[in-house]
C-alpha cells in the first residue's frame, strides 16, 4: 500500500514523532551549513541542503560519545555505562547514500568479530525515514557505487517529494507500524506515476561512470607504487574528508577527569592525521602523507572489500565538495584503474 | 597574460634545473575552483593556470617540501607568509624561488553559490565578469561583488621579496578601508562578542583544516595533539572548541599574513578572519608592524627588548 503525506501536515507529523520519540533530522546551523541534530520543534527541520555537511552516521556514532562515567563515593567506585538508549528514535530526511553507509558500518560494528553495543543499541532503537534525492548534485556518484538516488534499502519508511505532498512507502516492520498514521492518506495512481517520473529524471543526473569495478584487485599490487608519491602531495592532512565521510568509522578513546570522577569518551579519529598511527615509542608506521593517503584509499577500496565484499564508498561526494585543496576521489579512482 | 608568464617562468626554472619542482595552481575538478599542482618537468608547465579561483596559500606546502628546491607561485599574502616563515628560519634562503603574481583579488565561491539558485555546473571569468551556468539557469555576475573579504581589505596585493614577478605590480588600494566583520565585532559589548565567538566555534568539528591550510601553523606537535601534558579535551565540549580557536588566533598574532586560508578551508563555514584580522589591527596600531613585509623585522610578540619603544608596555 502506498500512502502520501500532504506537506501542510508535515509539521504536525514531525511534532507527533517528537512527542513519541527522539527525532533526528537536518538542522541549519548557518547559511549553507547543516547537521543532523535532535529536534525540539518541528520548524527546526531544514531540508534545503541535499546532504548536511556532517553525515547521518553521527546519530549512531556521535563524533564525541561518553562511554561511561566514574565517581568515587566514599570508598566505593561507581561506574555508570552510557550504552543504554532510553527512548525510541526516528531519523527523518536521510538520503539513500547516508543510509547505505550505515549498513556498511554495520559490517564492522555488528559483524562476526565484535559487536559495538553503543552502536547496536542506537541501531535497534531507530526507525529510519529515508528521503529520495530529486535533485542529485554533479558530485554525486552513488549509481557508480551500487546505490542510487531512490534506493530504498535500509529505510523503514521512504519519502518521495512530489511537490505538494510526499509519497510514503512503508518498507519494513518498523515502517509498517506507521500503517495507521493519521497524517497519511492513500496515494492515487497519479502520485505513483509522478514519483516514477521524478525517479527516472533524478537517476539520469547521477554519474554512473566512475569505474569502481575491480578496483580492489588493482590495488592489491599497488602497495609500493609510485602512484602514492604523487597523489598525496596536495593533501594538507586535515580531517575533512574522513569526518564528513558517511562510511568512515574510526574512533579514538580518551579518559577525561580527575581522580574521584570522570568519564571515558570516544571521538572520531582520522587516518589522515599524524597522531592516528603514532605509537607510544614515538615511532610512526605511517610517517608521511604518502602512507596516510594510501591508507585512506586502501581502506575504502581494498581492505574493506576484502573483509566485507563491497567498497567503503557510497558516492555522496562530500569529500569532493569540502576538500580545502580539491582532492577528488573520482579522479583517484580513475587513475588507479588506469594502472 | 599572467598565466602564460607563469608557465614560461616555470618552464625555464625547470629546464635550467634551478628548482626540483614548481608548486602552483592547476585546473580544479569543480566549477570556481583551482587546485594545487606540483610540476617537475618543463613539459608539464602548461598545466599551470592563473585565475580568480587560485585561493589557496601554497606556502603551507613549504613544510612538506623542506628538502627540495621549490619554485613557489605566490600572491601578495602568500609572499608575506613566506617572509614571515623565513624570519622564523623555516628554510634556507637559497632553497626557494618565489614566482610572484600581482593579485587581482580572489573570488569567494561560497558567496557565488549563495547568490544563485541551484547547483553551479560551469563557471569561467572574462575580465570582470563571472559567467555562471547551472542546472537550468545561466547568469553573469560582477566579479567585484563576490570577492573574499580578506581580499577586499588587502593592501599588499603585489608580492614582495620575490625572485620574479609574473605581471605588472598593481596599485595598492583597498576596496574596503576596514574589515566589515572586525568593525561589527568591535561594536559589540564584551558579552555580545563572546556570544558571537561561541556561536561560530560551536560548529567546529575539529578537522583542523584551518590549522593545516595555514602556512604559519607548523609546530611539530600542536598543543591540541599533546597528551603530556594534555592541554585540552579531545571532544566537542564548547570550552574545548573555544579554547582551540582562541589559542590558534593568538598564536598567529604578529605572524598572520591575512591570507584568509583558514576561513576558506573550513567546511563548516566558521568565521575566523574577524579574529585574526582584529589581532592584526591591534599589532599594527600598537607596534606599527605587519607580518611578512620587512624581512629583517621580527614579529613583535616573539622578541624581547629591555628598552621597549611602546609606551603601553612600560
Amino acid at each position: 500500500m502506498k500512502l502520501k503525506l500532504d506537506k501542510k501536515e508535515l509539521a504536525s507529523f514531525l511534532q507527533s514523532l517528537i512527542d513519541r520519540s527522539d527525532l533526528y533530522a537536518p538542522v541549519k546551523l548557518a547559511e549553507g551549513v547543516s547537521v543532523y541534530k535532535k529536534i525540539e520543534r518541528s520548524e527546526e527541520v531544514d531540508l534545503t541542503l541535499l546532504n548536511p555537511q556532517k553525515p547521518m552516521k553521527e546519530v549512531f556514532l556521535p563524533q564525541s560519545e561518553v562511554m561511561f562515567r566514574y565517581e568515587k563515593v566514599g570508598k566505593q567506585n561507581q561506574i555508570s555505562s552510557m550504552e543504554e538508549v532510553k527512548r525510541e528514535r526516528v531519523i527523518f530526511g536521510a538520503r539513500p547514500c547516508d543510509i547505505e553507509a550505515i549498513a556498511l558500518i554495520d559490517e564492522a560494528y555488528l559483524g562476526k568479530e565484535c559487536t559495538d553495543v553503543y552502536f547496536l543499541n542506537k541501531r535497534q532503537a531507530t526507525t529510519v525515514i529515508g528521503m529520495a534525492c530529486n535533485h542529485p548534485l554533479s558530485t554525486c556518484f552513488c549509481l557508480s557505487t551500487g546505490g542510487g538516488p531512490f534506493v530504498r534499502k535500509g529505510s523503514d519508511l521512504f519519502f518521495i517529494d512530489l511537490g505538494e505532498a510526499y509519497l510514503v512507502e512503508l518498507l519494513t516492520e518498523k515502517g509498517r507500524a506507521f500503517r495507521e498514521e493519521k497524517f497519511f492518506k492513500e496515494a492515487d495512481p497519479k502520485d505513483l506515476a509522478l514519483a516514477k517520473e521524478i525517479e527516472e529524471k533524478a537517476s539520469e543526473k547521477v554519474d554512473s561512470s566512475i569505474p569502481v569495478e575491480g578496483i580492489e584487485k588493482k590495488l592489491d599490487v599497488m602497495m609500493e607504487s609510485p602512484f602514492w608519491d604523487q597523489i598525496h602531495e596536495k593533501c594538507i592532512g586535515c580531517g575533512v574528508c574522513t569526518y564528513l565521510c558517511p562510511t568512515c568509522h574510526c574512533f579514538d578513546i580518551t579518559d577525561e577527569g580527575l581522580r574521584d570522577c570522570g568519564q571515558r569518551i570516544r571521538n572520531w579519529d582520522s587516518c589522515l592525521s599524524t597522531l592516528y598511527s603514532q605509537e607510544t615509542s614515538g615511532h610512526n608506521p605511517r610517517p608521511t602523507g604518502r602512507e596516510r593517503t594510501r591508507q585512506r584509499v586502501m581502506h575504502k577500496f581494498n581492505y574493506f572489500p576484502k573483509n566485507f565484499n563491497r567498497i567503503a564508498c557510497v558516492g555522496c561526494g562530500r569529500c569532493i565538495l569540502y576538500c580545502p585543496v580539491n582532492f577528488d576521489i573520482r579522479q583517484a579512482i580513475k587513475d588507479i584503474q588506469k594502472g | 597574460m599572467i598565466q602564460q608568464k607563469i608557465r614560461e617562468i616555470a618552464r625555464e626554472l625547470l629546464t635550467k634545473k634551478e628548482v626540483d619542482l614548481i608548486i602552483g595552481f592547476g585546473e580544479g575538478t569543480l566549477p570556481l575552483r583551482a587546485t594545487p599542482v606540483f610540476i617537475r618537468t618543463p613539459e608539464e608547465a602548461d598545466r599551470l593556470i592563473w585565475n580568480s579561483f587560485c585561493d589557496n596559500n601554497l606556502a603551507t606546502y613549504l613544510h612538506k617540501f623542506s628538502r627540495f628546491k621549490v619554485g613557489l607561485v605566490v600572491k601578495g599574502c602568500d609572499a608575506r607568509a613566506v617572509t614571515a616563515l623565513a624570519l622564523e628560519k623555516r628554510f634556507k634562503p637559497d632553497q626557494l624561488i618565489l614566482i610572484g603574481v600581482p593579485c587581482q583579488r580572489m573570488v569567494d565561491r561560497k558567496k557565488v553559490k549563495k547568490a544563485v539558485k541551484g547547483e553551479i555546473l560551469q563557471a569561467h571569468e572574462e575580465a570582470d565578469i563571472l559567467f555562471i551556468r547551472g542546472d537550468g539557469f545561466e547568469t553573469q555576475l560582477r566579479r567585484e561583488d563576490f570577492l573574499y573579504t580578506s581580499c577586499q581589505v588587502c593592501t599588499h596585493r603585489t608580492p614582495t621579496q620575490t625572485n620574479v614577478l609574473a605581471g605588472e605590480p598593481v596599485e595598492e588600494h583597498p576596496l574596503l578601508k576596514t574589515h566589515p566583520e572586525v568593525n561589527e565585532f568591535e561594536k559589540k559589548s564584551p558579552e555580545e562578542r563572546w556570544k558571537f565567538f561561541e556561536k561560530e566555534t560551536s560548529r567546529c568539528i575539529r578537522c583542523y583544516a584551518c590549522r593545516e591550510a595555514c602556512p604559519m601553523c607548523y609546530c611539530t606537535e600542536c598543543f591540541v595533539d599533546s597528551s603530556k601534558p594534555k592541554w585540552i579535551g579531545k571532544g566537542l565540549a564548547p570550552s574545548d572548541l573555544e579554547f582551540y580557536h582562541m589559542v590558534r588566533a593568538y598564536h598567529q598574532t604578529g605572524r598572520c599574513s591575512a591570507c584568509g586560508a583558514c576561513e576558506r578551508a573550513c567546511p563548516m563555514e566558521i568565521r575566523l578572519t574577524y579574529l585574526t584580522q582584529k589581532l592584526n589591527q591591534e599589532v599594527k596600531e600598537r607596534f606599527d608592524f605587519e607580518a611578512g613585509i620587512d624581512r629583517d623585522a621580527p614579529p613583535p610578540l616573539s622578541t624581547f627588548e629591555t628598552e621597549d619603544k611602546q609606551e603601553f608596555i612600560k
